[in-house]
């Protein structure tokens, strides 16, 4: 089931443009699983753009019906995102398109997911140097 | 003397020289070109489009906003038009610490040479686009103290005015109508903005020895840049930190940060950004508003935009490729001088409001010099035809008219 998801994954990055990043980022509590795809590739400073962020759980399941919170910024600068980002459609098969983002200078990010699904809820801390 | 004292005499005039002498430049390398050639003006990209006004790159649209943007009689006293705060001369500034018009303007007068790939407007974003800001001074009564009846009524009336808004937006505004005088005004600031989106920065000194340094041209380079200039491009990227905000090609990421700048004498910090984002959110002419253009609604920086406290006190970053000629600097005129700006930077005071984003740079007399010396290098013309950098001509029927 999970080589099965991973493949429409990865066929949905092609169709869209999107390049996957290829790191699993597991949550604080190791209850769910996120990796990300970003439709800017590589990801510029001051674009405006979206990422397909893809949830399983720690069997390797697709996460439906999940809602999740999105935070961020640069913890070495002390301040967050300069745009509010948002869930904004969930794609299915555990995928949802995440909006919004922008990152507005060079270095050290982090994206903080707050997921709830199945009566769970984990943190997921994405990090990534631009 | 004794001989100690001579000793540490030499010896503390050896530590001075070492400590003031000037540093040279280091070798760049593989990542610092990459990051040189972001910043470099062949990076910008095209204008980017304006759903919300669809005259925004025609031709008529620019000529009829080039006529307008001249033209005193758009104020109350029919004294003040955009240009007079605006100037050609000064980049589109005015060389004041606030905007004097039919009164003291609230802010500096910013230049408006490349804003239009800003996705705000004014110095806390209050406007999403260049149009909504456009229609702004016309109503502020410490500007041109005007309304948007008698801007309308002036369009009407003039014959050639008339003229070409008919011939552009193939309808004429009934003045007794209230929606119909606001559509008109909209359209008013449209053509302002399309006049603002041809003045563009041209190259500067900086891009050509950008240009030379990849092309592996060392010639050229010492042509281009002496070596005080490398060195203060190689703090500009590294030690002063920046690239943090002055970054891509414009040297603006056009967000809003808190940099602790204190506020004129005897004026109460002011809020910036905080109450900015408020301001465009509830503007009737903002990009989701019924005078926008956006039909398909995407209005993505509405959509996305970061509200909150963490914007107090923050001001956006202004391209440091209009430094010329528009002193004094930041949002209230505040610093005089661009020596006095890196001092601040230096220092980095605690905010009066808010949290200063920016840290103490620490860095010596000899490296501010430096650093000047390379902010310096980016001064350039304009890139725009040179008729737009003045008045235009009058109309046939104006001039008849003041020939009898």
């Amino acid at each position: 089931m999970k080589i099965c998801f991973r493949a429409v994954f990865i066929l949905c990055c092609v169709l869209t443009g999107a390049v996957a990043d290829d790191r699993d980022w597991v949550s604080q509590r190791g209850l769910f699983v996120v990796s990300y795809a970003s439709e800017l590739e590589p990801i510029q400073i001051n674009t405006l753009h979206a990422w397909q962020l893809h949830l399983e759980n720690a069997a390797g399941d697709a996460v439906l019906g999940a809602v999740i919170e999105v935070s961020g910024g640069m913890p070495v600068h002390n301040h967050g995102l300069p745009t509010q980002p948002r869930v904004t459609t969930e794609l299915g098969g555990g995928d949802y398109r995440l909006d919004g983002l922008r990152f507005h200078m060079a270095g050290p990010w982090e994206i903080t997911l707050i997921v709830t699904a199945g009566g769970s809820t984990d943190t997921v801390v994405i990090e990534l140097n631009l | 003397m004794k001989r100690s004292v001579q000793v540490v005499i030499v010896v503390g005039v050896l530590a001075a020289i070492l400590y003031y002498r000037l540093a040279t430049p280091r070798a760049w390398t593989e990542a610092d070109i990459v990051l040189l050639e972001s910043l470099s003006l062949a990076s910008l990209g095209p204008l980017p489009t304006d759903p919300s006004n669809t005259v925004a790159d025609d031709p008529h649209a620019a000529e009829l906003g080039h006529a307008l943007f001249f033209d005193a009689r758009f104020s109350a006293n029919g004294g003040i038009s955009c240009a007079t705060c605006h100037q050609p001369i000064r980049r589109f500034s005015d060389g004041l610490p606030r905007g004097q018009a039919i009164g003291t303007s609230k802010r500096n007068t910013p230049s408006i040479v490349g804003t239009a790939y800003s996705p705000w407007q004014y110095s806390d974003g209050r406007r999403d686009s260049l149009w909504s800001q456009a229609l702004s001074p016309l109503e502020d009564p410490n500007e041109h103290g005007g309304n948007r009846q008698q801007v309308v009524a002036l369009i009407m009336n003039d014959p050639d005015y008339r003229a070409r808004y008919q011939q552009l937006f193939d309808w004429l505004p009934d003045l007794a109508d209230t929606q119909s005088v606001n559509d008109a005004f909209a359209n008013i600031g449209k053509a302002l903005a399309a006049y603002e989106r041809v003045l563009l920065p041209g190259t500067s000194r900086f891009d050509d020895y950008v240009a030379a340094l990849v092309a592996g041209d060392t010639a050229k380079q010492a042509e281009f840049f002496s070596d005080d200039e490398v060195v203060g491009l190689q703090l500009f990227i590294g030690a002063a930190n920046c690239t943090q905000c002055h970054n891509g090609p414009l040297l603006t990421n056009n967000e809003f940060h808190n940099t602790g700048v204190i506020s004129l004498p005897g004026e109460l910090p002011d809020k910036g950004r905080v109450v900015g984002v408020r301001e465009v959110m509830a503007n009737e002419f903002n990009c989701r508003g019924a005078y926008s253009d956006d039909t398909n609604g995407s209005c993505a920086e509405l959509e996305f935009v970061r509200t909150g406290q963490e914007l107090t006190g923050a001001f956006r970053t202004p391209s440091l490729r209009n430094l010329e000629n528009t002193a004094p600097f930041m949002h209230q005129g505040q610093i005089a001088t661009l020596a006095e700006v890196l001092e601040h930077y230096n220092t980095a005071p605690l905010a009066m409001i808010g949290h200063n984003e920016a840290k103490p740079l620490k860095l010596r007399n000899s490296d501010l010099r430096q650093l000047e010396a390379f902010l310096l290098t980016l001064a350039a013309p304009i890139d725009a035809d040179p008729r737009w950098l003045q008045a235009p001509a009058l109309p046939l029927a104006k001039e008849h008219d003041e020939s009898q």
